[in-house]
């Protein structure tokens, strides 16, 4: 691998736990960690059944603070950052004019006048020089946090006992953050993750992030890697930037009108307002392969649209993906054919999430 | 994953896979027949193994050309034919589950059972020696 890769401060650690190491947006980072025979399945069940960790350190981080600070978000993100109390979460897209999506983010309230959004790794540095563009004459700070945040999600039924464990106060609920100690060190812990299982996500100094990581492992977490992560989040029906987001998709016709709120007059407002009110061309399904074959990302539909994300669901041990397809071949129980490299394999659209945690 | 390993008693094709010549028996001793599998090497590259689908019986295999498709939990990967031949047996619980490709690629893991159509083919593949020294290159 080229020496410019960017490591996380859980290199070492990662080495330790047998990671297969992959190039991930310019970040060497844990696919899966060796040792059983089917380590990807391993993870993703530890997850669904117990508690996994994932070092997510590769995501960035932006501070926007200052007078004008709510501004500026609420004109870059889509969502209605009024609508989150301090200490609150929220997800939202990042669009250009045209309604094109630039990246999907998480944002925490962290104060009145400071906030912190997570941004995906590949988009980090574009979405910073966006932020900067439009903070123009606006009161407000724009900060690259991206060196001082190192990142853990600890997701799956038992995480949250597992990680209250170790925290000096109750841990916040879903879609909040909080500030709290864990062994010792200030972190903000946030109620939110990307597996379709209840958890957190803890943003800490990077130097801290190896205790962190050596304690969570003592009270069973399983390591889990890049590779588990994406196909909890299939079935989640989360959506991945890259495969099923992209600047050629607008939020409606990915499903994600429900986190745009037009009347904040966001950058792509008009953009996303026109295509709610018409109707988008294609629109983005979950669906399962009827029979055996796993469709993959670029495998074509046949009568039009694409597989953007697909693989072998760990959890129903069918073939299952995300696609756009024409709008009306986007309700539930509608058939398709996708062409998995010459060969037609049947498949159904179905509802989201292909996957729901038990009770 | 398995320990990393090349039998002796098989032969290799470049591009990962290896073939077991059986005794010439039965009815037709001058048709001898394989059996075919991909390397140790390939299925750590790959990684796991997450579908197989395997070719019908009587497919047609010809030296070099891709036969079959093995999937990881990232990838599809060809099958390379190390040898010409007409498919006799298939193996049935690899569409279950894949997974002894991973865990043992050698034994349980065996993809095909072919025919051979040109047992003189078996002269341009390798041993397991200049195989494993192949893939230190």
């Amino acid at each position: 691998m080229p020496t410019t890769l960017r490591r996380t401060s859980l290199y070492d650690r990662h080495v330790d736990a047998g990671a297969k190491l992959v190039e991930f947006a310019g970040w060497e980072m844990p696919v899966f960690y060796e040792g059983p025979p089917t380590p990807v399945r391993q993870e993703h069940t530890a997850v669904r059944t117990g508690v996994g960790v994932f070092d997510v350190s590769h995501m960035g981080e932006i501070e926007t603070s200052g007078p004008q600070a709510f501004e500026l978000l609420q004109r870059l993100i889509s969502n209605d950052l009024s609508k989150v109390p301090i200490g609150g979460a929220q997800y939202g897209l990042l669009c250009r004019e045209d309604g094109g999506v630039l990246d999907d983010l998480f944002t925490y309230r962290l104060e009145h006048d400071r906030w912190l959004t997570v941004t995906n790794a590949a988009n980090h540095a574009q979405d910073l020089a966006w932020w900067r563009e439009h903070a123009g004459d606006l009161d407000a700070q724009v900060e690259d946090r991206i060196e001082d945040y190192a990142m853990l999600a600890v997701q799956g039924p038992r995480a949250r006992e597992l990680v209250q464990a170790i925290s000096d106060a109750p841990l916040p609920p879903r879609m909040t953050a909080a500030t709290r100690r864990l062994l010792g060190a200030q972190m903000l812990v946030c109620g939110t993750g990307y597996t379709g299982e209840d958890g957190v996500e803890l943003l800490l100094a990077p130097a801290d992030a190896p205790a962190l990581w050596d304690e969570l492992l003592r009270r069973g977490a399983a390591p889990a890697g890049l590779a588990a992560r994406d196909t909890l989040r299939l079935e989640a029906c989360y959506h991945l930037y890259g495969n099923d987001l992209s600047t050629e998709r607008g939020p409606i016709e990915a499903g994600l009108g429900w986190c745009c709120v037009e009347d904040t007059h966001f950058i792509g407002s008009e953009a996303v307002r026109g295509v709610r009110a018409a109707g988008p061309r294609e629109r983005l399904v979950a669906f399962a392969i009827d029979g055996p074959g796993i469709a993959r990302q670029g495998n074509p539909i046949v009568g039009g649209g694409g597989v953007t994300s697909g693989t072998l669901s760990p959890s129903l041990g069918i073939g299952v993906g995300l696609a756009y397809v024409p709008s009306g071949r986007a309700a539930v129980g509608t058939r398709l054919q996708i062409d998995v490299r010459g060969k037609m394999r049947p498949a159904v659209v179905r509802e989201k999430p292909l996957y729901r945690k038990g009770p | 994953m398995s320990q990393a390993g090349y039998p002796d008693d098989l032969l290799y094709h470049p591009e990962h896979d290896w073939a077991r010549i059986e005794q010439a028996g039965g009815s037709d001793a001058s048709a001898p027949e394989a059996t075919l599998g991909i390397t140790w090497y390939a299925q750590d590259a790959l990684g796991e193994v997450v579908f197989f689908e395997p070719p019908p019986l009587g497919t047609t295999l010809t030296q070099d050309e891709p036969y079959a498709e093995v999937e990881s939990v990232k990838a599809v990967s060809d099958v390379v034919a190390p040898l010409s031949g007409e498919i006799v047996a298939v193996n049935e619980a690899l569409a279950e589950d894949p997974a002894p490709i991973n865990e043992d690629p050698y034994g349980a893991g065996w993809l095909v059972k072919v025919r051979l159509r040109n047992p003189a083919e078996s002269e341009s593949l390798m041993d397991a020696e200049t195989y494993a020294t192949t893939l230190h290159g």
